[in-house]
């Protein structure tokens, strides 16, 4: 469950970088090669924003796809999971997207 | 309960050293060795709910939260940009660690598995057969006890123990602390055992010069298809507990080009901490890897 380190994470750095605003929403993207469950932070995040500056904000997520570039051919192809195979058959591929785990911004009241 | 302020909702870490005195707690003398060392640290909670500062760790120190913040911008409507890595803390925190490391001249190896995938029984084996030939110290990570730390310990290797309490991982802070408790030797070698646990560890960048997963015959042969997370990023697999090889359905063809498609660049050894077939290749790969001093 390093989704809830991952939850602490988002709230230790909102809270160290805007210690004094009340935070309303808060605005993350977890690609989806990213190794971290969206679902698993949404649940976390009540609990760990209790008694900080986060707490009762909204949580949007957005969930970039996964897409990789094969080394052999040059092909870009969706990435559905972690195990990437470009259709040349080639097991030689650089992720371009999907491996995002950031906190884009977030809203102040 | 955070032990330092008294705030709740922290985890706890506890650096246990084997050779300190034990404190006259019958929890800890049940369970711990000789020499327990309680530093616990509040760290997952705000800071900003905090009077004190930042806590003196030694080196390597942790940097202060201003450095890793990128720069926001505010906009009239309220909204605040941070484009910031979730990740951000822990990976400067295990930049400071490598970059200690690396002037020290000591090779750092995290070592990660499932539990009981055998990663104590070839440190026992390795300390004990490199004694003298190389310098090895050891940091376990475990959610509780010290009974690796004494198995280590017993093998006649320096070792620290954290415990992570409910944590399912190690992090860059736990290394620092555990490199200060543990003050490895220049052109040394740290193993890092992590918390047994094929998912989480994956995640977290410790300031390691290598990740070697180990997978143990007995698990089957399907874990690199099962956790690619973890796999994808292992500079090395050790596939363990080959003795048991007869007795059990693991092809290890099969295994080997699971792991081609999860980590193409990624080594693979065969080995038994038991019988030692394959064990001087181990050996090798980390006498090979193990940086002179810099000065």
């Amino acid at each position: 469950m390093h989704e809830l380190a991952i939850t602490e994470s988002v709230v230790e750095a909102v809270t160290g970088r805007l210690p004094d605003a009340k935070i309303t929403c808060v605005n993350l993207e977890i690609g989806a090669l990213s190794g971290v469950v969206a679902d698993s932070v949404r649940f976390c995040f009540d609990l760990v924003a209790e008694g900080t500056n986060l707490q009762g904000a909204r949580l949007e997520i957005s969930e970039p796809a996964g897409r990789c570039q094969c080394r052999i051919c040059g092909a870009q192809f969706d990435a559905d999971g972690p195990i990437a195979l470009c259709p040349c058959g080639s097991v030689e591929v650089t992720i371009v997207s999907g491996q995002e785990l950031k906190i884009t911004s977030v809203q102040v009241a | 309960m955070c032990a330092t302020c008294g705030c709740s909702g922290a985890a706890v870490i506890r650096l246990v050293t084997a050779d300190e005195p034990a404190p006259a707690d019958g929890r800890r003398a049940a369970g711990l060795p000789r020499g327990v060392r309680d530093l616990r640290e509040h760290r997952t909670h705000s800071r900003a709910a905090h009077d004190h500062g930042p806590h003196d760790h030694g080196p390597p120190d942790h940097p202060e939260d201003d450095d890793l913040l990128v720069a926001g911008q505010r906009d009239s409507d309220r909204t605040v940009v941070l484009q910031q890595k979730v990740l951000a803390k822990n990976d400067s925190l295990a930049q400071r660690n490598r970059e200690w490391l690396r002037q020290r001249g000591i090779l750092a190896v995290n070592l990660m598995s499932s539990p009981g995938a055998g990663k104590t029984t070839l440190l026992e084996r390795t300390a004990a057969e490199l004694a003298g030939r190389l310098s090895i110290s050891v940091i376990e990570g475990d959610q509780e006890t010290a009974l690796d730390a004494r198995r280590i310990r017993s093998a006649g290797c320096k070792v620290v123990q954290i415990n992570t309490g409910v944590g399912c991982h190690l992090d860059a802070e736990m290394l620092a602390d555990g490199l200060q408790a543990l003050d490895p030797q220049a052109g040394s070698i740290v193993v890092i055992e992590n918390v047994g646990n094929l998912v989480c560890p994956a995640l977290f960048d410790l300031g390691e010069a290598a990740r070697v997963v180990l997978a143990s015959v007995t698990e089957g042969a399907d874990k690199p298809v099962k956790y690619p997370h973890m796999f994808r990023q292992a500079d090395l697999v050790l596939v363990t507990k080959t003795d048991l090889l007869p007795y059990v359905d693991f092809d290890i063809r099969r295994y080997a080009a699971d792991l081609r498609k999860v980590s193409p660049g990624a080594m693979m050894l065969k080995l038994s901490a038991v019988t030692g077939e394959g064990m001087d290749s181990w050996y090798d790969w980390l006498r090979r890897r193990t940086p002179a001093p810099q000065e």
